[in-house]
């Protein structure tokens, strides 16, 4: 009842083509942005910034990537670690080897080198396929791992291994409060989302979900498989790389290699299956899921634990974390094995009949 | 279809409970917060476990003590898992909470270059007692960073004096062969500038042998030093890679009499699972080794563990890394009580006002004694250009079932110390734009 596009007629292409074609859903997207840009740096506490909502729109950026990669053009990818690790250091390089270098240029020229190592790293997705695959991008993690702790041009012959960045500023805005920094990834995320959406809907997206549909009969209809991979490595491992040069000047601020690990190449990858593969709301949603559980697992345990009288441990928290964590993940797959964004899907597709069942 | 809905209906209540819940804050008498960043879980824990419980047992005993000057101690723990990203989290989470961190230990070199960035905007003092960037013992640059007690300079320093002591003189290391097996993180890298130093001084060759996180794959490493069989070994690990490395010495037939652990490397843990054929090996001891008879260890033991108050098991009260927590957290109550004594006995006290006592701290050996701690340290005192307050070590050896002290006091020698800590801080301050510390900052 409230969700119809009744009386809605599309009177262009333009408008027939929008991201947004229902006038209520585009109420509500601009609205959430809105809210996000001019509502929320009022609302929330310092901690909620710094630990959750930053984390969230930078990790959010970078399963947007990896889902291009992941879930457009089915090429599985374990190595979006070392991808915004090398965007990381890329861009540490860029400010610390070049004066007065702007910010923004920084993490792009970082976003670039990314893109350069994707591509690299990405040929021999145009051999072998699947989890063959994903062993092959593995080795980029592992690659990337060793390079950044025994290469010492990297990190600027540092005796630690640690770099730090200073001062964080734009055209004069230095970008130190939380909610600076809140607002900095915000416009990122917003842009490359944009951008991104863009792209999927357009023929190289086409490309790329021909390929993972069916890439042999894609190939035969006249797709070329190298242009195709290789640009949803280009294009995936960009934004990863901008990600990662987020993630280590305005979220840590200083980092050592071990800070894009494995672990965290896991992650983006849960993040995308989770989010459901082939949706960048999905990969926005994931990233929540991910970033967000863990820390409220953590603070919301030990209060349940003494509504029932169990005081936990911080090693129980912990492992506790850690199980529930996995319990949820397994759950939400035999839920729902297309993640969040079907999940959202169906939801919509309720609100539109409602309140009629069907 | 009723248990599909059931299940999707669970999922969407589960989505929507992702709304956090902020921790509450429970307005009580004044006392003063002091967060406990811990790693009881992962592969560090059997390290940083004692240490957690040594920390949390000496505030408590404080508190029984009667608290410093009246105020008694909030402790609150944080499950860091030495993530730095995790150690930055509970540090956001804990900074503001409680009325206000007093100080951070995070137990954590990676940890401390973080935090390090992060502690002079909010105004909280770190100390990183025997851990952290040996640079920031100059209180000139550093003005947030306390690494009391000695920074691995120190320890790298010391071991060279040690075993050239061994060899009946540094001259006669001249042509021998040191490998440094370090964990590849900031922690293990710490020494090698030192170590680089002190082979250009004395005409040793120096090999480094990096182990991966967390340090369980060193085979490689050491069929490395079965090949090159380096006069000395030092090892700069923690957590598992320490009694791996012993357990890979004893496979490889490496004498352990020849290994040198820093002090983080020489406790219960590394050596109880290898137990008799860790027989020999040698590591730094700061300042304390295990002091299963001091008159703190019999006091915790009366007061808490006799009353169930206690943290851990009562059979690891005494052990190295226990007496380090419990060091540790003795240094940070002595900082506070140093600045009620400025700022108001009886007062819960600033970050900042904290750190104005860390930076002004003299312990005495009547002052150690009164607190428990007569025969276990020396005497310590800060001021505002030496956050360190003293750079004396011992050696002890494991016996096959205890740690014994098997050397004299070392002293780092601050002829080759303080230039290489002058430079290194200096080089930070052009890099991040701080400059030192004027005369007239030293009092506020």
């Amino acid at each position: 009842m409230l969700y119809r596009e009744n009386g809605q007629f599309k009177t262009s292409y333009r408008a027939d083509q929008s991201i947004f074609p229902i006038a209520q859903d585009r109420w509500f997207v601009w609205g959430l942005v809105a809210f996000a840009f001019f509502v929320v740096p009022f609302i929330f506490d310092d901690y909620f910034f710094l630990a959750i909502l930053i984390p969230f729109l930078i990790m959010a950026l970078a399963a947007v990537g990896v889902n291009i990669l992941v879930g457009y053009c089915g090429q599985i990818s374990l190595g979006s670690g070392a991808f915004m690790a090398v965007g990381a250091y890329a861009a540490y390089n860029a400010m610390i080897r070049v004066d007065g270098m702007p910010l923004i240029v920084a993490l792009l020229i970082g976003g670039f080198c990314a893109t350069l190592a994707g591509m690299l790293f990405g040929i021999p997705s145009l051999r072998v396929r699947g989890l063959y695959l994903a062993v092959a991008t593995l080795a980029a993690q592992f690659f990337w791992d060793w390079a950044f702790l025994r290469v010492g041009w990297f990190t600027n012959y540092t005796p630690s291994g640690s770099v730090a960045v200073g001062k964080l500023q734009v055209l004069g805005w230095t970008i130190d409060s939380p909610v600076d920094k809140y607002l900095f990834c915000l416009g990122f995320l917003v842009v490359f989302a944009v951008l991104a959406k863009n792209l999927v809907r357009s023929a190289i997206g086409r490309n790329w979900m021909a390929i993972r549909d069916m890439d042999v009969a894609a190939a035969v209809i006249g797709i070329r498989p190298v242009y195709a991979k290789l640009s949803a490595f280009a294009v995936s491992s960009f934004m990863v790389g901008v990600a990662g040069g987020l993630w280590g000047f305005v979220y840590l601020g200083s980092w050592e290699p071990a800070a894009f690990d494995v672990q965290t190449s896991f992650q983006l990858l849960f993040m995308v299956i989770i989010g459901g593969m082939g949706s960048i709301m999905g990969a926005i949603m994931g990233a929540a899921f991910i970033i967000s559980l863990p820390i409220f697992l953590n603070q919301f345990l030990p209060v349940l634990g003494e509504l029932v009288g169990v005081t936990i441990s911080t090693a129980g928290v912990s492992h506790a974390e850690y199980m529930i964590f996995g319990a949820l993940i397994v759950w939400f797959l035999i839920v729902e094995p297309h993640g969040l964004a079907k999940l959202w899907s169906i939801a919509k597709q309720k609100l539109r009949v409602w309140p009629f069942p069907h | 279809m009723k248990l599909h809905k059931l299940m999707l209906g669970t999922a969407a209540a589960a989505l929507g409970a992702s709304a956090l819940l902020a921790p509450v804050a429970s307005a009580q008498a004044a006392e003063q917060f002091f967060p406990s960043l811990v790693y009881r879980t992962g592969p560090y824990a059997p390290n940083g476990t004692p240490f957690a419980n040594g920390y949390s047992d000496y505030l408590r005993l404080v508190n029984e003590r009667g608290g410093i000057n009246g105020v008694k101690i909030k402790v609150e723990e944080c499950e860091t898992g030495y993530s730095t990203a995790r150690i930055v989290e509970c540090y956001e989470r804990l900074k503001g909470a409680n009325g206000g961190a007093t100080v951070f230990q995070p137990l954590s070199t990676g940890g401390t270059f973080a935090l390090t960035e992060k502690a002079p905007v909010d105004k909280i003092p770190l100390i990183t007692a025997g851990l952290g960037r040996s640079e920031s013992a100059d209180g000139g640059v550093f003005k947030w960073n306390f690494p009391l007690l000695g920074t691995y300079w120190v320890a790298a320093d010391t071991l060279v004096q040690h075993v050239g002591k061994q060899a009946g003189g540094l001259d006669k290391l001249k042509g021998k062969n040191i490998a440094l097996i370090y964990h590849d993180s900031a922690y293990g890298k710490e020494p090698i500038p030192l170590l680089q130093k002190r082979a250009e001084m004395h005409g040793f060759k120096l090999t480094l042998l990096p182990v991966a996180h967390p340090g369980v794959e060193q085979k490689a490493t050491w069929l490395q030093v079965r090949r090159d069989r380096p006069d000395y070994v030092f090892l700069w690990g923690w957590g598992v890679m320490n009694s791996t490395a012993i357990k890979e010495a004893v496979a490889t037939g490496y004498p352990r009499n020849k290994m040198y652990g820093v002090w983080w490397s020489g406790a219960e843990p590394d050596v109880k699972d290898v137990a008799a054929n860790a027989k020999g090996y040698n590591a730094l001891a700061l300042q304390h080794g295990a002091e299963k008879d001091a008159s703190v260890v019999k006091e915790v033991l009366a007061k808490l563990h006799d009353k169930g108050k206690g943290t851990g098991p009562r059979e690891e009260v005494g052990d190295v890394l226990y007496m380090r927590g419990l060091i540790s957290a003795m240094l940070a109550t002595e900082g506070m009580r140093v600045a009620q004594a400025k700022y108001g006995k009886g007062k819960v006290i600033t970050g900042e006002q904290m750190r104005w006592g860390l930076e002004n701290m003299n312990l005495t050996d009547i002052g150690l004694r009164s607190l428990g701690f007569g025969g276990v340290m020396r005497t310590t005192s800060t001021s505002c250009s030496d956050h360190m307050g003293a750079a004396w070590v011992r050696v002890h050896t494991w016996n096959g079932k205890a740690w014994e002290f098997t050397s004299d006091w070392l002293e780092g020698d601050r002829k080759v110390l303080d230039p290489m800590v002058k430079t290194t801080a200096d080089k930070y301050g052009a890099e991040k734009g701080i400059k030192r510390r004027p005369a007239s900052d030293c009092n506020a």
